[in-house]
């Protein structure tokens, strides 16, 4: 059995352990709120372009854009993958990665894959995937710039005809519990709830409706791009705060078992002392 | 008098939500004024200042830019970036547009060159939308 003074040092360790997980799942949990606000703050620019593009999809039926129009035959495809920076997230990027992997199998042609975040870039590396652009470090407050770079590589090589469709995934945020990693079909844009049964209008255009167009669906694919990021930043504090709480508990069951072994030990210790007095005494008399 | 609801959003938050009589906008082929009941628009918008109208009341919203959708209720605004009145800094403006004149002037590449007139045009909205609201008070 390990002395007294060694279990000692554990306990002390464990419990500095824990103070730092404890630490970290507090600021984990405000960051969190910080990004569910952000969340909520871009909705209203988000909800407001798609419905504006689900308002164009049906109005346009005799101009089709490139980021509109279906091409016959995938022969390469594109992947945005929305991950974490950092780690300690528990299964968040893993899961993500999965997911991604899972979309790339499905498709059965090569991928380009343009990373948002540090963990993308490294599991793309490490299976080998063609690598088309990559940002990392994301700001906690992430603005639109930070992920344009990415969306733009994305949407000019899909123009260019390198890439004949660009899907997304990314941690869907469900709640605190619970991140649903999540893919969608960015490019060519999903069209499959316009109902073209409804009644047929159309807008004025200003000016002429091709340029407005060309404009409003880049950034409907930026705003689409820019909200999954927000998401994942809230779902990454989550996990966090999750993963971290479940380490304290941890920390906090070995604490106590070390405490009982440490008692155990201090008692076997008094013993022997006693019985090694007693024996000495003994002997003398 | 009848009202539309406006909307103005960036990406990454929302600016303005409220009721109007009236709104001006600095579209890409002239300035629109809007009112309520407008038959459905949509348009792009040059940088410059939105002015929303309520009652005796103006709100002035700067925008670099982006596109309005006009329905007979409602107006959205979708803007690259807005800043309230008060948000905009004049020492800010001027350094951008210096910067981007010292670009256009030093003239490279194309992109740099598209890029910097672009940033010298926001500016120069900028500014004249801070000597107005100067010149106001």
């Amino acid at each position: 059995m390990a002395s007294a003074k060694e279990i000692r040092g554990q306990i002390k360790a464990t419990q500095n352990t824990a103070k730092i997980t404890k630490a970290m799942e507090m600021v984990a949990a405000s960051k969190m709120r910080k990004a569910q606000d952000a969340v909520l703050e871009a909705r209203a620019y988000a909800e407001g372009i798609k419905r504006i593009v689900h308002n164009l999809m049906r109005a346009h039926p005799e101009y089709k854009h490139a980021f509109l129009t279906k091409r016959d035959e995938v022969k390469r495809m594109g992947l945005i993958a929305v991950s974490t920076d950092k780690g300690l997230c528990g299964g968040l990027n893993t899961n993500a990665m999965k997911k991604a992997f899972a979309v790339m199998q499905a498709s059965k042609v090569d991928v380009d894959a343009m990373n948002i975040g540090r963990r993308a870039s490294q599991a793309m590396r490490r299976f080998g995937v063609n690598i088309a652009a990559s940002v990392e470090d994301i700001n906690d407050a992430p603005s639109l710039d930070e992920i344009l770079g990415v969306v733009q590589v994305a949407m000019d090589k899909y123009l260019a005809g390198e890439l004949d469709e660009v899907h997304l995934v990314y941690s869907k945020y469900v709640n605190t519990m619970t991140q649903e990693p999540t893919s969608m079909r960015l490019l060519p844009c999903d069209d499959s709830d316009v109902d073209e049964s409804e009644a047929y209008w159309d807008y004025l255009y200003e000016p002429e409706s091709q340029v407005v167009l060309e404009g409003l669906l880049r950034r409907y694919i930026e705003a689409l791009v820019y909200h999954s990021v927000l998401e994942n930043k809230a779902c990454e504090h989550s996990a966090r705060m999750v993963a971290m709480k479940a380490a304290t508990d941890n920390a906090k069951d070995i604490v106590k078992d070390l405490q009982v072994t440490y008692n155990k030990a201090r008692q076997a210790a008094i013993t022997q002392e006693i019985a090694e007095i007693c024996s000495g005494a003994a002997a003398s008399a | 008098m009848a009202t539309v609801d406006v909307l103005v959003a960036t990406a990454e938050r929302e600016v303005y939500r409220g009721e109007a009589d009236f709104l001006a906008a600095p579209g890409a082929a002239g300035e629109l004024g809007i009112m309520p009941k407008h038959t459905p628009l949509l348009s792009a918008l040059a940088a410059g200042e939105l002015r929303i109208h309520r009652d005796e009341e103006i709100d002035e919203v700067f925008i670099s830019g982006g596109f309005i959708e006009v329905q007979p209720d409602m107006i959205t605004v979708l803007a690259d970036t807005a800043e309230r009145a008060h948000d905009v800094d004049e020492a800010a403006a001027i350094e951008a547009q210096r910067k981007a004149q010292e670009i256009v002037d030093t003239q490279q590449g194309d992109v740099d060159y598209a890029r910097a007139a672009s940033e010298l045009s926001i500016a120069t909205a900028k500014l004249a939308f801070m000597r107005k609201r100067k010149n106001q008070k």
